[in-house]
């Protein structure tokens, strides 16, 4: 389990459902880690202000986080966490390592904008 | 319309929430001002081991205790915002955010803190999390018979390249000068260790690849020589950079842009003080940023008293 106020996806399942029922999505999935705190923080930060947006995490060591760690998007990262963005259930957007602030804002506003 | 407080302490790293700490319990309306997440360098230490009180504690976790003792005394604090003005020269202190809010004190705490410093080459952007890493504890196993080159020559660096041949092949650690910076047990524990090479005088010049980091230029500084050596990443331990740029010029600094202080924290303008990792000073380190913040508050609250 991570430790932080967002809506925590268990499986694969979870995270389908998850699509299934937001048409904008973002997931970060990491570790409770340096690189990984930072974007946990700001999407925590923006939860309100993004409400057309659904903000979650995934442990990354979880079986189930294969979904994520494999996926195609994925293809040489080496960095965590990696974080996903989804529109109507397809990966519009995929980053590796830390983000800061404006990093992940500006991939909202131009994937997300309401 | 500006909010005015008692207090302003812009950065909320150890030093940014110790000083709300007493700031707020002393009854002053205080505010915290921070450009990025709570907690500062605090949060990238997997494991505080010396805070002394308490035998461990990641730095997430102590620094979310020092944000919920701070904002139970009553202190707001506001972070991920922008500053884009500052007025620290009158009586009444003025800064205003990216989204126009302004907000007022009489006295404030400069507690920036710092950031990691980058290689500032080309390539460094590109592969960052394609080859390109500042924490061997995070991304150490992405890399598992690969072989790595890290750059540095502090504590740091030796003792993460150490960390890292638990999964690499090979760790080349290149370092600018002829000898280390680092303490010497760390120094002998990283010549004693097979896996390590070492490339000293030399710094890496660029980073290339297609899709990942493949190959590094490295420049040999007496000579000027530049070879390219193949690698499947690079680990960059550099030291840290004070995040000072927004009030230069408005408080006295020395050449590295580290606040000039005095031992009671006051900087160059009266009403305005500073603490943390963006002040001169030898050692930085959680408890020293704590003990920062402290006297920073009690000299700020004296100066509002008076």
């Amino acid at each position: 389990m991570l430790q932080t106020n967002l809506h925590e996806v268990e499986s694969a399942a979870g995270l389908q459902k998850l699509l299934e029922e937001n048409e904008n999505v973002m997931v970060c999935c990491g570790r409770m880690g340096p690189m990984c705190i930072p974007v946990y923080e700001v999407m925590e930060e923006i939860e309100e202000e993004y409400s057309q947006v659904k903000f979650a995490v995934m442990a990354f060591d979880h079986p189930e986080a294969g979904v994520i760690r494999n996926a195609p998007e994925c293809r040489g990262f080496m960095g965590l966490p990696f974080t996903m963005y989804y529109k109507n259930g397809k990966v519009v957007k995929a980053t590796s390592s830390i983000q800061n602030h404006k990093q992940v804002t500006t991939i909202l506003n131009e994937q997300f904008a309401s | 319309m500006a909010d005015v407080y008692d207090m302003m302490i812009v950065g909320a790293g150890a030093a940014g929430l110790t000083a709300g700490i007493y700031s707020s319990r002393a009854k002053l309306k205080t505010l915290i001002l921070n450009e990025g997440a709570v907690g500062g360098q605090m949060v990238l230490t997997h494991e505080i081991a010396n805070y002394p009180g308490v035998e461990s504690i990641s730095g997430y976790a102590l620094a979310n205790i020092m944000k919920k003792q701070a904002r139970d005394f009553g202190c707001a604090i506001k972070s991920n915002i922008r500053i884009v003005r500052y007025a620290l020269n009158d009586a009444v202190k003025e800064v205003e955010l990216e989204d126009g809010r302004v907000f007022r004190s009489r006295a404030v705490i400069l507690a920036p803190g710092g950031r990691p410093r980058p290689l500032g080459i080309s390539g460094e952007e590109k592969f960052k999390g394609k080859g390109i890493s500042y924490c061997a504890t995070c991304d150490g196993d992405f890399f598992t018979g690969k072989e790595l080159v890290v750059v540095g020559g502090g504590n740091s660096a030796l003792e993460e390249a150490v960390s890292l041949t638990k999964y690499a092949t090979k760790v080349t650690i290149v370092h600018q000068f002829d000898h280390f910076q680092a303490f010497e047990h760390a120094v002998r524990e990283a010549r004693e260790n097979p896996k390590i090479s070492f490339i000293m005088e030399s710094e890496l010049r660029e980073i290339k690849g297609a899709d990942n980091v493949e190959r590094v230029v490295i420049e040999h500084l007496p000579t000027g020589d530049r070879t390219e050596m193949a690698t499947d990443g690079v680990f960059v331990f550099i030291g840290y950079l004070p995040n000072t740029e927004s009030v230069k010029g408005l408080v006295a600094m020395n050449d590295r842009g580290e606040i000039v202080v005095d031992g009671a924290m006051r900087t160059s303008v009266p009403g305005i003080f500073a603490a943390g990792d963006g002040i001169v000073k030898r050692y930085r380190q959680v408890t020293t940023a704590v003990a920062d913040g402290t006297i920073a508050a009690l000299s700020a609250a004296e100066f509002l008293r008076n």
